[in-house]
């Protein structure tokens, strides 16, 4: 299955999917105008990753701001792997965010609080 | 006979600048270039002016929320539209208390009620309620490509901790003129 790497820009973030080591990265910033266009590639490719998944997926998301609209492209993507887990598969999230930042804490507690699966928090200092 | 126009966008534009200290003003289209930017040129300032990070990221968001908000869902009149149909204005000011993040942009009419109710409803609600409405906005409504079902309001109003302000300035009998503003409070260093 292809393995896709997408290069961050200033208002989309970088991503890494990699179903040979089950690896899944959302890193930088999501603030596009319209981010249902910009994730439909990354739901596609976990619903073909979810018909022959890794027996454990590490997904890590590390943003610096995301906007509304991607929210609810992040919560879809947070379902696929939901789906994942109750196909008892592994699933394991680590959320970061960076010192101080509450509101990014937060938004990774309301995600853990929707879609049941633990997220694991990992705050970063500088 | 021309009808009356009831509001002087000049006169309100200049009246918005008279509270603190402007950072960032515009007026005109709301395109994507508009957007890119001001949040380029935007974030070069907050670096300079804030040194609480957690503040200038709150400033940024509600920036973000602000301005795509304006991008998705501007109205306007013909009369006073040669900007590709979405004119907008944007205005971020350094206040006694934070900053002030300020945005007006004509409506129809017929919107009114929708917009009041959802803004009065965000300002009833506690930081904890407006939690569970997040939450439950986020699970179970369906978002256009446009935007995101008045998410945007109710993470400004999170990040804040704040009220919404706003108002409708009657234009003329098809539009208003919306105006709205939020104050980012500064947090001590």
């Amino acid at each position: 299955m292809e393995l896709v790497n997408i290069e961050g820009t200033p208002k989309t973030p970088t991503i890494s999917l990699n179903s040979e080591t089950g690896t899944i990265e959302i890193k930088g910033r999501s603030i596009p105008e319209n981010s249902i266009e910009f994730y439909k590639p990354i739901v596609d490719w976990l619903d073909e990753y979810a018909k022959a998944p890794k027996e454990k997926t590490v997904v890590s998301i590390q943003l610096e701001y995301f906007n509304t609209s991607s929210s609810k492209c992040i919560l879809d993507v947070f379902k696929k792997l939901e789906n994942l887990k109750k196909g008892k598969n592994d699933v394991v999230i680590n959320w970061y965010y960076e010192e101080d930042d509450e509101d990014m804490l937060e938004a990774g507690e309301d995600y853990e609080s929707i879609i049941k699966i633990p997220f694991k928090m990992i705050e970063i200092v500088d | 006979m021309s009808h009356p126009t009831f509001f002087d966008l000049d006169k309100h534009f200049t009246q918005i600048h008279s509270e603190g200290e402007p950072i960032f003003a515009y007026r005109g289209a709301i395109t994507t270039d508009f957007i890119n930017n001001t949040l380029f040129l935007v974030e070069a300032k907050l670096d300079d002016l804030i040194d609480h990070g957690s503040t200038r990221k709150k400033v940024y968001n509600v920036l973000v929320e602000s301005l795509q908000n304006l991008f998705h869902h501007v109205d306007s009149p013909a009369s006073i539209v040669n900007t590709n149909g979405s004119f907008g204005l944007f205005l971020l000011s350094r206040i006694d208390s934070g900053f002030k993040v300020y945005t007006g942009n004509f409506v129809l009419n017929e919107r009114i009620d929708g917009i009041r109710e959802k803004l009065e409803k965000i300002n009833s609600l506690t930081r904890e309620e407006l939690k569970d409405f997040y939450k439950f906005v986020l699970n179970n409504q369906e978002f256009s490509a446009k935007g995101g079902g008045g998410l945007g309001l109710i993470d400004i109003a999170r990040k804040t901790g704040t009220k919404l302000n706003y108002s409708f300035e009657p234009y003329d009998s098809s539009y208003c003129f919306f105006t709205f503003s939020v104050v980012i409070p500064e947090e001590e260093k």
